[in-house]
């Protein structure tokens, strides 16, 4: 080694300028145009990992893993409708549109959620054949772009949610690029073929919570008070939003988080607005029992749930049921490796695969190529989307039955501790080992 | 009355001569709308009055059936929403989204409409004879609207399909983000909106209002005084060039 070399410090990679952000400012200098992508944030931020239950041993009974019920069923919206929705587990399947999904991928999201009891959602764009005829329980969303809203199939649904926002870009309407714009979707949403579709970011003909009860009514009016109305918000001023959803008359808040996925908009939109779905669940629940209407108006939490414990920590925080989008998508196949080749040849990887918006999914799910389209089994895709459910199921109820609960919705944050002190604060559950939880006074 | 209550009325109404009667200021908005969905499976009366609307909201909301409906009096937010065959006449004002997401059949407003008249529908026609509000036509999917008189800012707004003809003027920024949709317009134009340019009439474009003005009824009007617009179609798919439109 030379004595210059020596005495040279080892390259030093900028924490501020890391290469991925060297790396889009030079995209951005080539072409002049932001980011847009698929899926939610994938920063890290403070998730469910951050917190831990304590499972029951002295001063708590556990309930025997194999021998004693645990309850998974949850009611949905029986506050006003007549027919609320009755599901078998509290895990329904998040809106997702058929444009950005394929006819097929609709169908075996209705296929997998029908197999264990639960609901799955139309998204922007419209009720499909093969979905309602999938679904047994079908929740129609009313988007403010109204592509496809039509009463006929507004009465075939079995619940109604008004979409105010989602957390992968709470502020921002839909999108769905030219690739995708196929007759049949073009037809669907009376666009024409190959357009970049932007969807409107809010809704047409009301513009605040008084005119939205209005609405509400009027959707009511029309479905003769029979199924119920939810009303969706992205994750961002969570505890006001709630109070003016319940003062609308939502039978049922979703609250999506801003790990919650997107099938395209800008990548600065998903990683630098809202708030983590785990800060949003205390906040709701909060303003629902400020009112007296926790459990009554039912809380449905979505944005990044994974796994049983994700699901068991959403409800023991709150929640009376929780959606999945990105997870639904992969247990059908999204990002599987087997496809590494393919993912490669557009520059990327499984896993990290998000391209969804340029309709060139070779596992065949995000797209409206007919070849892409045929890879994809919805028979095969639905019973991989219904097992991954079961495991869910189970998972949440081995969680429950160790905290002592005989019933999901029985768990509660005094179950929960967290590892973090912004978990801590976030969720207000105390920090592990400590009755801390910061920004509440401290009680012994 | 509460939302609660609401939900538990049952159909109520008179029939007077063979007209189906709802009074509101005796029956409810629930009455009124069971009773019109009622007659879609077994129409037993084609004819219906509505008495005393006093600005009540969501009137005549969700009808498919071919009824011939007259309301009697100013209505309020959402009259006639997403009809599907019915004949609709407002014997007064309108509020917000008259007609909004109507799939088929005829929405007359004798009087004036609020803003978002016609928002998102997929077919049929309306006709204001007074005024529009703002934001008449709102992605528009097909619908025909005629407004005798003029509208508000933001008109047309992401129109898709369909026409808007307008025997007054126009306020600002009309038909911005313009998809398919065809607007006419006889007076001034405060501001066109982004992506909507003024187009050639064409002897086809004078045909389609001839025919619009026969189906609505009016007769004092000459298509050959209207102008043309329509979408530029330069933003129909992203070019950084065009980043200043946005």
């Amino acid at each position: 080694m030379t004595e210059k070399r020596k005495y040279m410090t080892v390259p030093r990679e900028s924490a501020t300028f890391d290469r991925l952000t060297m790396a889009e400012i030079r995209r951005a200098a080539d072409t002049g145009i932001y980011d847009i992508r698929g899926a939610g944030a994938k920063r890290k931020l403070p998730h469910f990992d951050d917190l831990l239950f304590l499972g029951a041993s002295m001063s708590r009974y556990p309930l025997e893993g194999y021998r004693e019920k645990c309850n998974t069923s949850v009611t949905l919206g029986n506050r006003f409708a007549k027919k609320p929705i009755e599901l078998e587990i509290p895990i329904t399947i998040a809106g997702m549109s058929f444009g950005a999904l394929s006819a097929y991928a609709k169908e075996a999201l209705g296929r997998g959620a029908s197999a264990v009891g639960t609901s799955t959602t139309t998204g922007d764009g419209g009720m499909t054949p093969e979905e309602r005829g999938q679904s047994t329980k079908l929740v129609y969303q009313y988007l403010p772009s109204r592509y496809g809203m039509n009463p006929d199939d507004l009465r075939k649904a079995d619940a109604i949610e008004v979409v105010l926002g989602q957390g992968a870009k709470p502020g921002g309407g839909g999108m769905l690029l030219g690739q995708k714009i196929t007759d049949r979707v073009a037809k669907m949403r009376t666009l024409p073929k190959g357009v970049d579709q932007r969807s409107a970011c809010r809704h047409p003909d009301w513009t605040g919570p008084d005119d939205l009860e209005i609405k509400i009514k009027e959707l009511r009016e029309i479905t003769d008070w029979q199924v119920p109305i939810y009303i969706k918000v992205g994750a961002t001023r969570t505890y006001y939003d709630v109070k003016l959803a319940v003062k609308a008359g939502a039978d049922v808040i979703v609250v999506d988080g801003m790990q919650g996925g997107t099938a395209a908009t800008q990548d600065v939109f998903i990683e630098h607005v809202g708030i983590p779905t785990m800060a949003a669940i205390p906040q709701a629940v909060q303003a629902l029992q400020e009112m007296g209407m926790h459990r009554k108006v039912q809380l449905i939490v979505s944005g990044g749930i994974r796994n049983g414990a994700d699901v068991a920590k959403c409800m023991a925080l709150g929640a009376d049921a929780v959606a999945i989008g990105t997870a639904a998508m992969v247990a059908l196949g999204d990002n599987d490796p087997k496809w590494e080749e393919e993912y490669q040849k557009l520059g990327s990887t499984a896993g990290s695969y998000d391209d969804w918006h340029e309709g060139r999914d070779p596992a065949g799910i995000s797209t409206q190529d007919p070849e892409l389209m045929k890879r994809f089994d919805p028979v095969e895709g639905g019973r991989r989307l219904a097992n991954y459910l079961r495991v869910l199921t189970l998972e949440a109820q081995t969680l429950a039955r160790a905290c002592g609960k005989n019933d999901l919705r029985n768990l509660e944050p005094e179950d929960l501790v967290a590892l973090t002190v912004e978990s801590a604060a976030m969720a207000r559950v105390p920090l592990a080992g400590t009755s801390w939880i910061p920004g509440q006074q401290q009680t012994f | 009355m509460s939302t609660n209550n609401l939900a538990e009325q049952t159909s109520a109404f008179e029939t007077i001569n063979g007209v189906g009667t709802v009074d509101l200021s005796v029956q409810t908005v629930r009455d009124l709308n069971q009773a019109l969905h009622d007659q879609h499976d077994d129409m037993t009366i084609e004819k219906w009055d509505v008495l005393n609307p006093k600005g009540h909201h969501n009137l005549a909301v969700g009808v498919n059936q071919k009824l011939k409906i007259d309301i009697h009096g100013p209505a309020g937010y959402y009259c006639a929403g997403m009809n599907q065959e019915a004949e609709i006449t407002i014997h007064g004002h309108t509020g917000q989204g008259v007609a909004e997401n109507m799939m088929s059949g005829l929405v007359r407003v004798k009087g004036n409409a609020s803003s978002a008249a016609g928002a998102t529908a997929h077919g049929g026609l309306l006709v204001i004879e007074g005024d529009a509000g703002s934001r008449c036509g709102i992605s528009m999917k097909g619908v025909d609207i005629l407004v005798k008189g003029s509208v508000g800012h933001m008109s047309c707004f992401m129109g898709q399909a369909g026409v808007l003809a307008v025997c007054g003027d126009a306020g600002e920024a009309l038909g911005d983000s313009l998809y398919e949709a065809h607007i006419y317009v006889k007076g001034s134009v405060k501001s066109l909106g982004a992506d909507c340019i003024e187009k050639e009439m064409r002897a086809e474009h004078i045909e389609e209002l001839t025919e619009l003005f026969e189906r609505a009824g009016v007769t004092d009007q000459d298509p050959r005084d209207f102008k043309r617009y329509g979408s530029a179609r330069q933003l129909y798919n992203f070019k950084v060039d065009n980043a200043g439109a946005y």
